[in-house]
């Protein structure tokens, strides 16, 4: 085996099992050198179980971890130079700043006056310089979280794990320590492995993120690339916002096949995804509301240029600034979201309005069932 | 597998206090104590086995007597002790205002920590016919003579209850403080008016402290030596007086521990019940942390 | 607040609360407060105050520190409750990592029987384990005739008797706190570079080290005041309930009791609320 250095974790064909479940089922992927890697998944889908076999807290049935392209199997998690912020970030109570953050120099033997100069580098970076005599519940949410990191960072690791560090904030505070982390991240130069199950903190921070359903890995990709073009039906209905049908095919064209939704709705979309539908094979079709148009009928819109159009009436409007949507109504019955502007004017749409909604083929995202 | 080695020998490690406390001072003495109520002294150094000691027991109405006094006056005093405490839990976990509840719930606690001795020699002090209620309603013109208030059921009854009731009060406030205030106003919004929402609400949701404060209590009780004889005297008929007698001034310990253990079973019997009656176990109650 | 009932009901609840407080009270103010009366006998009337239970050293009116069974029963005292607070403490912190931590087979079985002795009469375990003790030393002297001594009454047996009980007390508080553990606090530690040894030693006692603390002075109070399991194990070194009991019974109430009853209520008090203080948790933010 030739040693892959210019990965900071490896991990080749992982696989855990708790009595007969699988919780981890032959996850392979590597992280390269300083990157911000994101494993995105629904809660109980083992990536809780990924992360704390990476850390060393449980041992993989089968397969490899290797760190800076060493195998770590059967070295024990204080041996580890992985570390870890846990959810509720397991800052010490009983210790302040100063002490959280010396805690693994000590256990390492390192001298006094080291620690000292460490400490206050390391808080230095996180731009709380004077926070070292406080008490941990003296702290912020916030400023907890950024300790959280520094007691980490300080050991200097080849990798830095975060359990969904951000569950606990509130949502205003959230989003602003998603940026704060994402520039943490480029300051330390270090590689961030972060696990969540809020999509949004997955694709703003990170450079690649990993799909986890299942125990398996679906997707791994750039935040871009699983939302343009998921390879899944699941990474399609996981990531972001997007209409879904269920129906069956009636025709294929090529890499165009016209859908039969089982609400009676007839639509032309592009096949994605592993396996080709023939007629007849059930589809699941994606189009997300950003590529919806929403017109009031009797517009400019104009048929027949191989456009997908429907009439509908508006259902509701659901206002949130440059994110509002409408909720239309269509002939079979569904409801079908699609992103509007509302400028506050005469021409904004309104509830029972008649509307004709338009989207291309090559957004409807059909994936074969 | 190392990390299993070391799970198992800190298991064993840990195992062995627990295993040498409860087998060497708890089960072997029970069942010693079983063994030797068994025996009966026939002459000096010999034994003869058999239940004569129980037949002993149950031929002598004194002894059983005494036994099924003690028994249903512990669960008069259960009883008492329930709702003369529960009102004051209530109104320490729920009623008092934030600050004064800290301190109702400390000046329940610190009596708790004074002995016993002490308490009955309070009593005493106040109730006995130069004590300072006699000595106040005659210097108030009430009476003429001293009254003597010590020595008789229902002061032990009062004596008792005032021992026990704290058992009773404090794990009923740390019941109800953990249930939340909303709960009971949700009851009074659906339409509930008080009598129905303590019956269907509030004691319900108290039960597994009840019936914990009520076994502690009843075998303190039952168990009691110091506030039956300070406070009803020579006469006063416990059962724990009985078992004293055979071991200390008749010497007959064969005789004291068919008593001891016949005082274990009868009230292990009640607890035993009243777990069933009222639908909770050992674990559920006093067992709860 | 929960309820708003109205205020007549409330008023009398009020009552109610207030009168049983004075209930509660008024034996230990009894007891109390005949020490610092200038009288042979620990009733009404008042003869004017005094120190002399305390502090005097001659008859008839002997103070407490200058009575020597008195002292020497403290002593006794003293001795017994460290020894079984320490053992206590040692053995609950053992049973609660055994019990939150480990797993093994019939954990439940054996869960109830660490409940089991707080609900045995305190006489019974007095009197089981006299009769074990003293089987097995007569067995001793006649088999082997070995003279195992501190299987007679005394010291050994009375603190053994009351650790038997009071080792529940201790294990329920420690059980109860290291159940509040967050055990993502140790992996933390553990993640950080420490031993496992080293875990134990700056995250884990340190956080458990309050219910300890406080296991420990209820295991000394509750020790000290103890009378049934006591009675039946104790030998030559009365401890002092034992001896105040001698004394009430043999001679009669004299004020010197209360002095001591005062010394003690204080004592207790005092010791009780520093156990409140040290489990209270730093307010968290």
């Amino acid at each position: 085996m030739q040693p892959h250095t210019e990965n900071d974790l490896e991990c080749i064909r992982i696989q855990k099992h708790f009595g007969s479940v699988r919780a981890v089922d032959d996850v392979s992927f590597e992280i390269p050198k300083g990157s911000f890697f994101s494993i995105l998944g629904p809660s109980g889908c083992g990536k809780t179980t990924l992360m704390r076999m990476i850390a060393g807290f449980e041992q993989p049935s089968s397969g490899d971890i290797r760190i800076k392209g060493k195998s770590v199997i059967g070295t024990p998690p204080n041996r580890r130079n992985v570390k870890m912020v846990f959810q509720h970030l397991a800052l010490f109570p009983m210790m302040n700043v100063y002490e959280n953050i010396a805690y693994g120099l000590r256990c390492a033997g390192a001298s006094k006056d080291v620690i000292r100069s460490k400490v206050h580098d390391v808080l230095e970076r996180i731009s709380l310089p004077d926070v070292a005599n406080r008490e941990i519940s003296q702290l912020s949410g916030g400023q907890k979280q950024r300790i959280a990191i520094a007691r980490c960072m300080v050991l200097d690791p080849d990798v830095l794990l975060l359990d969904e560090p951000l569950g606990a904030l509130d949502l205003k505070l959230r989003e602003a320590m998603k940026i704060e982390l994402k520039l943490l991240q480029h300051q330390f130069d270090t590689t961030f492995v972060y696990i969540t199950h809020d999509q949004s903190e997955a694709l703003v921070m990170s450079d690649n993120v990993a799909i986890m359903n299942q125990g398996k890995f679906v997707q791994i990709g750039t935040p871009q690339e699983l939302y343009h073009n998921p390879s899944a039906a699941f990474v399609a209905g996981f990531v972001g916002d997007t209409n879904r049908w269920a129906g069956r095919v009636t025709r294929v064209e090529g890499n165009t096949v016209e859908v039969e939704t089982e609400a009676g709705l007839a639509m032309r979309g592009s096949i994605r995804g592993t396996g080709a539908p023939g007629v007849g094979d059930k589809v699941s079709a994606f189009v997300r509301p950003e590529f919806i148009t929403a017109e009031k009928a009797g517009g400019s819109m104009q048929a027949g240029n191989g456009q997908n159009v429907i009439e509908g009436k508006v259902d509701s409007i659901l206002f949130n600034g440059a994110n509002s949507r409408v909720l239309v109504r269509d002939r079979a019955g569904e409801l079908i979201e699609a992103d509007v502007v509302l400028t506050g004017g005469p021409q904004d749409l309104k509830p029972k309005d008649d509307v004709t909604l338009s989207w291309s083929p090559e957004q409807t995202m059909s994936f074969k069932a | 597998m190392k990390q299993r080695d070391i799970k198992r020998l800190s298991l064993i490690l840990l195992f062995a206090p627990f295993a040498l406390w409860i087998v060497l001072l708890i089960v072997l003495p029970h069942l010693g104590m079983f063994y030797i109520s068994l025996r009966e002294k026939v002459a000096p150094r010999t034994y003869e086995f058999g239940l004569e000691n129980y037949i002993n027991f149950f031929a002598e109405p004194i002894y059983w007597n005494t036994l099924i006094r003690t028994g249903s006056m512990s669960l008069l005093v259960t009883v008492l002790a329930l709702l003369l405490g529960f009102p004051i839990a209530y109104y320490i976990a729920k009623i008092a205002g934030q600050r004064s509840r800290g301190a109702l719930f400390l000046m329940c606690l610190i009596p708790l920590w004074v002995s016993d001795l002490i308490r009955a020699f309070g009593w005493i002090l106040l109730l006995r016919e130069t004590g300072i209620i006699s000595s106040s309603l005659q210097w108030a013109g009430l009476v003429n003579t001293p009254i003597e208030f010590l020595y008789n059921d229902a002061t032990v009854i009062m004596g008792l209850v005032y021992t026990v009731i704290l058992f009773m009060i404090v794990p009923l406030v740390s019941t109800l403080d953990g249930m939340d205030d909303s709960m009971i106003e949700a009851g009074y919004n659906l339409g509930g008016n008080g009598p129905t929402v303590l019956r269907r609400i509030i004691i319900p949701y108290a039960m597994p402290g009840i019936v914990s404060g009520c076994i502690v209590v009843f075998m303190l009780t039952a168990g009691s030596y110091l506030t039956p004889i300070l406070l009803g005297g020579k006469n006063s008929s416990w059962f724990t007086e009985q078992i004293y007698d055979q071991f200390i001034t008749r010497y007959n310990w064969e005789s004291g521990a068919a008593f001891g253990f016949l005082l274990l079973a009868f009230t292990s019997l009640v607890v035993w019940g009243g777990l069933k009656l009222s639908g909770q176990t050992l674990n559920s109650t006093v067992a709860r942390s | 607040m929960a309820i708003k009932p109205n205020t007549a009901f409330l008023a009398s609840y009020r009552i109610y609360v207030a009168l049983f407080f004075v209930f509660l009270a008024a034996p230990l103010v009894a007891a109390g407060m005949f020490a610092f009366n200038d009288s042979q006998f620990p009733s009404l009337p008042w003869q004017g105050f005094t120190l002399d239970w305390f502090f005097n050293d001659s008859e008839p009116k002997l103070g407490m520190f200058h009575d020597r069974r008195l002292l020497r029963g403290l002593y006794y005292s003293f001795v017994i409750a460290s020894c079984v607070s320490l053992l206590s403490v040692f053995v609950g912190t053992c049973n609660a990592f055994l019990f939150v931590r480990c797993r093994f087979p019939a954990k439940d079985f054996f869960y109830i029987m660490m409940v089991l002795p707080l609900v045995i009469p305190g006489v019974i375990l007095g009197i089981s384990i006299l009769l074990l003790a003293s089987n097995i030393a007569n067995g001793a002297e006649e088999a082997l005739s070995l003279d195992l001594d501190f299987l007679r009454p005394g010291i050994v047996l009375v603190v053994l008797g009351q650790f038997s009980f009071i080792t529940t007390i201790t294990s329920l508080v420690i059980i109860a706190r290291l159940k509040k553990f967050d055990a993502s606090m140790e992996e933390a530690a553990y993640n950080l570079g420490a031993s496992r040894v080293r875990v134990l030693r700056t995250i884990t006692l340190p956080f458990l080290f309050p219910a300890m603390a406080a296991a420990g002075i209820v295991a000394f109070l509750v020790s000290f005041e103890n009378f049934n399991t006591t009675l039946f194990l104790v030998g030559s070194e009365a401890p002092l309930t034992i001896t105040m009991y001698d004394r009430m019974v043999k001679v009669g109430s004299t004020p010197v009791l209360n002095a001591v009853s005062f010394f003690l209520m204080i004592g207790s008090a005092l010791l009780a609320l520093v156990s409140i203080l040290v489990q209270r948790d730093k307010p968290q933010t």
